[in-house]
């Protein structure tokens, strides 16, 4: 059991100045991410597009933002836990005990949710049989590509990941690509290769065609893929890879017991608490009255909440509000002073 | 002002009256029409907001710009007539649109 002042969920920008807000003001934390890597939708949806709207940063990508965030909290010594999704918080006298679906678990007076629209997830096929199939012969990552040595792989998607893929396994496996229309979006190098396997037989590629069926009774057999004028194909296949992107879901976070509407978290505008003491929300996840989905409104939210956290976690103490320009404790803590 | 359709999968319909120069998205998250969820907010990165476009208006609409086709890749059950409702700027032009919404968006 891991015992912190404050726990943040969610490794966006939100989640990162919160961060650097709680170690500032002389507490410790941590932070949980389900992606693996720091940055949330930042990175994940935006890396490349530019944003406009950061006070006194005129232009910055997502990544830039990120990696920006990331340098402001050098002074700290913060602990990152990624690639883990928060399943469980549970009430325990004054604390909060809350476990991931690795097995870790935390005990702290304080939990921050920054989980902008929720945990990013794979996004699945829509015939209904596929989930019985998945993690067993239909995946939406590859883990351990030797399970698919000698046998038939069938491919979806149109993005660098789907077509990575499909070129890889053309060394070791009978690869059939399927994309919803002709034009594929990935490297140029990349796309090169996947038409020079494709006539060279190597690849077997079915475009403007969709998954419609998935058959067999322990592991997939073979599929049905249709197309858009109705056209029904049949191809053996022992394994399905599907390479959709990711979706954002509220999850777990929904069973917590808090004030919940249309995946937006209710909280006040003076601690950004929810119905649940000790339990914050900030950035695009939170709602009350005026509020505005820009990462400039998720910075002053977790300033705010991380003033609230010290109040849980230093019950005998009084916080005191200061300035980094001239305060000595918090020059000390940014490591400006000895 | 243009007044745009809805049409929900279960066949709802709802047709409501959306300000000249917001989105057809914007113009459903306003008026409370489920089965948009938007989770990005507009800024074309999710494909939550994705709708069918009614086929005789699919040529009257702007065309797409780079970026939605691939979006659209990851839609749930794109067609020929998809679009995302994100990326449709109401105007005079789009007065009487009907799109209907997938089942879900993801």
């Amino acid at each position: 059991m891991i015992k912190t002042d404050a726990l943040i969920i969610g490794a966006g920008p939100t989640g990162l100045f919160t961060a650097h807000q709680l170690k500032l003001i002389g507490l410790d934390c941590e932070v949980v991410d389900n992606l693996d890597k720091i940055g949330g939708q930042c990175i994940e949806l935006y890396p490349d597009k530019p944003i406009y709207d950061i006070p006194a940063v005129p232009e910055c990508t997502g990544e830039e933002l990120t990696n920006n965030l990331i340098n402001q909290l050098k002074p700290f010594d913060i602990k990152f836990h990624l690639g883990e999704r928060v399943d469980e918080v549970k009430k325990d006298n004054d604390n909060w005990i809350v476990k991931t679906n690795n097995g870790k678990s935390f005990s702290t007076p304080n939990v921050i949710i920054a989980g902008g629209v929720g945990s990013f997830e794979p996004r699945k096929f829509s015939p209904k049989e596929c989930e019985k199939f998945e993690n067993k012969s239909l995946f939406y990552s590859v883990q351990n590509k030797k399970v698919f040595e000698g046998k038939t792989v069938t491919i979806f998607g149109g993005g660098d990941s789907a077509l990575d893929w499909a070129v890889e396994l053309t060394k070791i496996s009978k690869v059939n690509l399927v994309h919803r229309r002709d034009e594929f979006r990935g490297a140029q190098a990349t796309l090169n290769k996947v038409k020079e396997l494709t006539s060279a037989g190597k690849i077997n590629l079915s475009t403007k065609y969709q998954l419609a069926s998935v058959n067999g009774s322990n592991k997939i057999e073979s599929i049905d893929i249709k197309s858009d004028d109705g056209e029904t194909k049949n191809l053996k296949t022992d394994y399905v890879l599907g390479f959709f992107g990711l979706v954002m879901q509220l999850g777990p976070i929904a069973n917590w017991g808090l004030n919940i509407n249309k995946k937006t978290i209710a909280v006040d505008t003076e601690k950004f608490e929810t119905n649940q003491k000790g339990i914050y929300a900030v950035g695009d996840i939170c709602t009350y009255p005026g509020k505005l989905r820009l990462i400039l409104s998720g910075f002053h939210e977790g300033a705010l909440a991380a003033r609230a956290c010290f109040k849980l976690a230093r019950p005998n103490e009084k916080y005191r509000f200061e300035f980094t320009t001239t305060s000595s404790n918090l020059l000390k803590r940014l490591g400006k002073k000895d | 002002m243009p007044k745009i359709t809805y049409i929900t999968h279960d066949k709802q319909s709802q047709t409501v009256e959306v300000q000249n120069g917001l989105t057809v998205m914007e113009g459903a998250v306003q008026n409370d029409i489920p089965g948009i969820d938007a989770d990005c907010g507009g800024g074309m990165a999710c494909a939550t907001c994705h709708v069918y476009v009614k086929e005789d208006w699919l040529n009257k609409l702007p065309t797409k710009e780079d970026g939605e086709e691939d979006m659209l890749d990851m839609a749930f059950e794109p067609k020929t007539n998809s679009r995302l409702s994100c990326q449709l700027t109401v105007s005079a032009e789009l007065d009487g649109l009907i799109v209907n919404i997938p089942s879900k968006q993801t």
